[in-house]
């Protein structure tokens, strides 16, 4: 069983700051991880394969130094990583970032065999969009399988799968077909550490890097900021406020007291606030 | 194979720059279209929320507000229909059949493509939801169109393109994304981002039948059982009229309790930032922002959060904001309503005391 798991290299969110005058975007300096909604894919992935005696390529699109990251993944247990890199893919928006990676999943099943199961996050932590998995999917026919709780049956052979997904009100237990995508959701399994050989198999293994053509891309129209129907027509910093809060003046006073004076103010700014929570209070 | 000295040069220079050239083909998709999520008998809110906001941005262009209803088997769509008249639509394509009767991405996503390629939009909004997320993702994909996630403002601008805004960069900064020269420019849109619109009573439209060019036996996807949610472990954070979230500066996982006190005597929900879910302190289901919940509340109360971004624009949309700090510089004093500069460490537990004498007297005098 060869699976697939696709991943992104992002700036560390929480050591991100706001230039305070500039309010530009101060990306110095900042480290790099794994996006963190992909490790519970990668942990997914890893035991299935381990369960099944298979492979796992992990592959990752974006600049030269990318390549940290599959290192990263293969410490975590991953058999081999893959990078596309290419100043063509530089501006990507969600739909050029799926042809792309779609195009390096076809050429990793050309080179190791076809994948039975392709993985993604189940978004970025510095995009947020949860468009790429879905977009991958669809442009190689993987049948879609996203916010997936749990994977409750894997049968190689007669190629189908069973699987939980968080759906709007609910739990939907679902049966599908391999070859199939699963986007997991957060938190469903706990990540294993890397071992001590794999740290060593990581150091010394041999990233393939591919850039566009190596990849199989003919039509690189298709891919950056040529291939991006989004255009981002400005970034800024969001207004304040023209009045800032209303202070309540707390001076020396008790919490006691202090309590008394915020209450009475929120009662006032907001006055049908009252008779609301009485209702709520009596309805109990 | 292509000759690699042949290949184009990589565009330089800012996106910002690029101009709307639309192509002929392209200028026939009118109207704003909603995609309404209705299942197990109910429409999702957040759709009604974007008929609101759809109508908005109809009238600006000029053009008519479309909602798109797919379902099956027993359940109500005609109610349905009648609901999206009430809420602004002017008129509903239709596609009722059994295979839609649970959500699944296969068949909703060629009934949606199908309606999109016939009847042209020149905007489609769907909500952030699971199922709209999952949906988007396949449409924009097969259409080859743009998509923007998670829109916190839509607007049109001086050229008549859609304007969607969004936090961006983990949600430090907001940046506006268009989609030029590809049609329907699409975009989601979280639950409670924006207002839901009066409902009109008695209003009416047009509804078209749409019939979906697909059996059961040709979905491979089978939905064996839907288990739902129990009310009770559920939280109804996005819905509810008082919310109380705590943040960093509450120091340790163990002082939530004091918000959970006070949400508790205010009979409203808790929830807490970012951090607090990142370091564990409590489930994702409670996070309050732009990854979390979006809340419109009556009354948010605010105790040790800094402000980001992030979770201002999970907040913006509540009526009254009221924040807690040690830090008179924290950005929260920017959007809060009133603000205390106090150890809610110290104010929570005072303020659900002063809550609970206020309400339990105002009671007996009741």
């Amino acid at each position: 069983m060869h699976i697939v798991v696709c991943i992104k290299q992002v700036p560390d969110s929480a050591q991100i700051r706001v230039h305070p005058v500039t309010n530009t975007i101060m990306r110095q300096g900042v480290p790099t991880i794994i996006n963190p909604y992909d490790l519970f894919s990668l942990e997914q992935a890893l035991r299935l394969r381990d369960r099944f005696n298979g492979t796992v390529t992990v592959l990752t699109m974006g600049p030269p130094m990318a390549e940290d990251s599959l290192r990263k993944a293969i410490t975590f247990g991953a058999d081999r990583g893959v990078l596309l890199t290419d100043r063509f893919f530089a501006g990507s928006d969600t739909l050029a970032t799926s042809f792309a990676l779609s195009q390096a999943v076809v050429k990793i099943g050309e080179t190791w065999g076809p994948p039975s199961l392709v993985f993604t996050g189940k978004q970025t932590i510095d995009g947020d969009t949860a468009q790429v998995g879905p977009g991958i999917a669809r442009r190689l026919g993987l049948n879609q399988l996203t916010y997936v709780e749990a994977i409750e049956a894997v049968d190689p052979e007669g190629g189908s799968i069973n699987v939980a997904r968080r759906a709007e009100g609910g739990l939907q237990q679902l049966q599908t077909k391999l070859p199939a995508l699963i986007t997991m959701l957060e938190g469903t399994c706990e990540i294993r550490r890397g071992s001590l050989p794999d740290a060593l198999r990581a150091a010394r293994a041999e990233i393939t890097v591919w850039n566009a053509e190596a990849a199989g891309i003919i039509d690189v129209t298709k891919c950056g900021l040529r291939g991006s129907p989004t255009v981002v027509k400005q970034v800024f910093a969001p207004k304040p406020r023209e009045v800032k809060a209303e202070q309540v003046p707390t001076g020396d006073k008790s919490y006691a007291d202090l309590s008394e004076v915020v209450m009475e103010r929120i009662l006032g700014l907001q006055p049908t606030l009252e008779a609301d929570l009485l209702r709520m209070a009596a309805a109990y | 194979m292509s000759d690699t000295a042949k290949r184009p040069p990589a565009t330089g220079g800012s996106r910002a720059g690029m101009k709307k050239e639309l192509s002929e083909h392209f200028k026939a998709y009118k109207h704003v279209w909603v995609f309404i999520e209705y299942e197990h008998g109910n429409i999702h809110p957040v759709s009604l929320e974007l008929l609101g906001e759809g109508r908005k941005l109809a009238n600006k262009l000029g053009s008519e507000l479309v909602g798109v209803l797919m379902g099956g088997g027993r359940q109500a769509l005609a109610e349905a229909v009648t609901q999206c008249w009430e809420h602004g639509a002017d008129l509903v394509y239709l596609c009722d059949d059994p295979v839609l009767e649970h959500y699944r991405n296969e068949p909703y996503s060629k009934a949606l493509t199908d309606i999109v390629n016939t009847y042209k939009p020149e905007i489609l909004l769907l909500g952030a939801t699971t199922l709209g997320r999952d949906l988007a993702g396949s449409v924009a994909t097969t259409v080859l169109t743009g998509l923007t996630a998670d829109c916190t403002e839509l607007a049109i601008d001086g050229e008549g393109s859609l304007a969607a805004t969004r936090p961006t960069f983990g949600g430090s900064l907001l940046c506006t994304i268009h989609t030029l020269n590809f049609r329907p420019q699409m975009a989601t849109v979280r639950p409670r981002v924006m207002a839901m619109p009066e409902r009109v009573p008695g209003r009416t439209g047009r509804v078209i039948e749409h019939t979906l060019d697909m059996r059961e036996e040709d979905v491979v996807t089978k939905v064996l059982r839907f288990l739902p949610d129990r009310e009770s472990t559920k939280s109804q954070l996005a819905y509810a009229d008082v919310v109380v979230a705590g943040g960093i500066g509450l120091r340790s996982p163990e002082n939530l309790q004091l918000v959970r006190n006070l949400a508790e005597v205010l009979g409203g929900e808790w929830g807490g930032s970012r951090p607090l879910v990142q370091k564990g302190w409590m489930p994702a289901d409670r996070q309050i922002g732009q990854t979390g919940k979006t809340i419109r509340p009556k009354l948010y109360i605010a105790a040790g959060i800094s402000g980001a971004i992030q979770h201002r624009v999970g907040v913006e949309g509540a009526d009254l904001i009221v924040a807690i700090n040690t830090d008179p510089r924290a950005p929260i004093f920017d959007f809060a309503h009133l603000g205390i500069v106090a150890d809610a460490l110290q104010l929570l537990p005072a303020l659900t005391d002063a809550f609970r004498r206020r309400l339990s007297v105002n009671r007996l005098a009741g």
